[in-house]
């Protein structure tokens, strides 16, 4: 299990238990993360999953794809750092990841 | 109740379209309705404000893969629709594209009045709302006020490009549409910038190197950023906040197109007088019926214990609603349960005999 902590923009923040291989959007609605509407079910097609992710995981999150880039066109108050996180998989190595929610999804 | 009471229709003087079955959204659980309709010998039209028939599998991911449509390994929402669209072809249903039906009321005689956006009317026996999300509706960029803007110096369509000539036009966006109003806009407005959040557009190569040519000449502005704030009073915009890549920005403008996409509202639906249970439809699991009889609710749009949002649900409500629609349409009717494999007649309607 890996470690996920989400921190809300009123600086709140929910720790969850993510199972290598789900998405980290997954493990959002799974335990009922607030801020992550992910209305399209993880398609990558709407922009409602949108997070921040700490400058320190950057690097090992990665950079979202051409498609992922395409449908942040859609988010609001789109960062250096943003991704959509049903884009992310939850591996061993992103045991501890901290993203941050937006003030607003579309 | 004769057609002339219902009102004119399309405006062509013909009166409304009196038909059958109306379908209210042409995704696939609307378009495989019309197959189960057409086999009980049911007539439809199909409603959608989409230019294009396929729902969210058109527009949202008609390149993705689905998975679990029975008998298909995989399929694209795209590839699915266009087998929807073969498989129906016997039926002749009459598609009317991009229009929305702003309401739905009970005529006297029991059939029901329907009208579009478009001022187009309908008569019909049996009303089948396969809406899903609801109707496609522009993003709302969550900008604090931006309603009070919203159709008077905010638009997210151009109704007529003239009552924008002299203007100074801020427009949002990165895809098609955006560079398309661009493109039209630049020769009317008195200034053009065309606001992005990157130096990358999505839209079609050919439009983006014209909207570049244009901005190299200085007939447009293009500009890297990201608004992030709305002035004006009583509803006209006088300038916005934009976030851009080393501070801030305050562009005079009076007009802004924002394209975001679309989403999916629940829209006029909450308006016609059904129960309503967290914006979804509830039906019995029998025949799919809403809290008024003869109005059937399919598809994502519908709730019942147990309900699971999936294509292959809404094919299975589609043939119940069909065998209810039935006693509607051709009541006292006696109809015979028959499969496509071996009845004559139902090969017949689907022309392969």
């Amino acid at each position: 299990m890996a470690k996920i902590t989400f921190i809300q923009p009123d600086g709140a923040s929910q720790v969850v238990e993510a199972e290598p291989g789900v998405t980290v959007m997954e493990a959002a609605k799974l335990n009922n993360v607030p801020g992550i509407e992910a209305e399209c079910g993880g398609a990558c097609a709407c922009a409602t999953c949108h997070v921040y992710v700490d400058q320190a995981w950057r690097e090992r999150t990665g950079k979202p794809s051409e498609m992922e880039e395409d449908m942040l066109d859609f988010a609001f108050d789109v960062r250096e750092e943003s991704r959509l996180c049903c884009q992310i998989k939850v591996t061993a190595e992103l045991d501890g990841l901290i993203v941050r929610v937006p003030g607003k999804q579309f | 109740m004769t057609a002339q009471d219902v009102g004119t229709g399309d405006g062509s003087g013909a009166g409304p379209v009196e038909t059958d079955a109306v379908v209210i959204g042409a995704g696939p659980v609307s378009l495989f309705a019309v197959f189960e309709l057409g086999l009980v010998d049911i007539k439809a039209h199909v409603i959608d404000i989409l230019d294009k028939p396929g729902g969210q599998c058109a527009e949202l991911y008609p390149e993705k893969p689905i998975y679990d449509i029975p008998g298909l390994t995989v399929v694209t929402g795209q590839e699915l629709t266009d087998r929807l669209m073969a498989q129906i072809k016997p039926f002749g249903a009459t598609f009317h594209l991009g229009e929305r039906v702003d309401e739905l009321k009970r005529l006297a005689d029991g059939r029901f009045l329907l009208r579009t956006d478009k001022a187009r009317e309908f008569v019909t026996k049996v009303v089948v709302i396969a809406a899903g999300g609801g109707s496609f509706t522009p993003k709302r960029p969550p900008l604090e006020g931006v309603e009070a803007f919203e159709g008077i110096s905010v638009h997210y369509s151009v109704r007529r490009m003239e009552d924008l000539r002299g203007k100074d036009i801020l427009i949002v966006g990165g895809g098609d549409s955006a560079l398309d109003w661009t493109l039209n806009l630049a020769p009317l407005a008195r200034s053009l910038t065309l606001l992005h959040r990157r130096d990358e557009f999505r839209g079609a190569p050919h439009s983006v190197e014209k909207m570049r040519a244009l901005a190299a000449e200085g007939r447009i502005r293009l500009l890297i950023g990201q608004v992030t704030a709305l002035h004006g009073a009583g509803g006209q915009l006088e300038a916005v906040t934009v976030k851009v890549k080393d501070g801030e920005e305050r562009l005079a403008v009076n007009a802004m197109l924002p394209f975001f996409g679309l989403t999916m509202k629940l829209g006029p639906v909450a308006d016609w007088g059904l129960n309503l249970h967290e914006n979804l439809i509830p039906v019995d699991t029998e025949k799919f019926e809403t809290s008024e009889k003869g109005i059937f609710a399919i598809g994502d749009i519908n709730w019942y214990p147990g309900k699971l949002k999936l294509i292959l649900s809404g094919f299975h409500e589609a043939a119940l609603m069909a065998q209810q629609a039935h006693k509607y349409v051709y009541p006292g009717k006696k109809l015979l349960f028959q499969y496509t494999t071996s009845s004559t007649s139902l090969q017949k309607k689907l022309g392969v005999r």
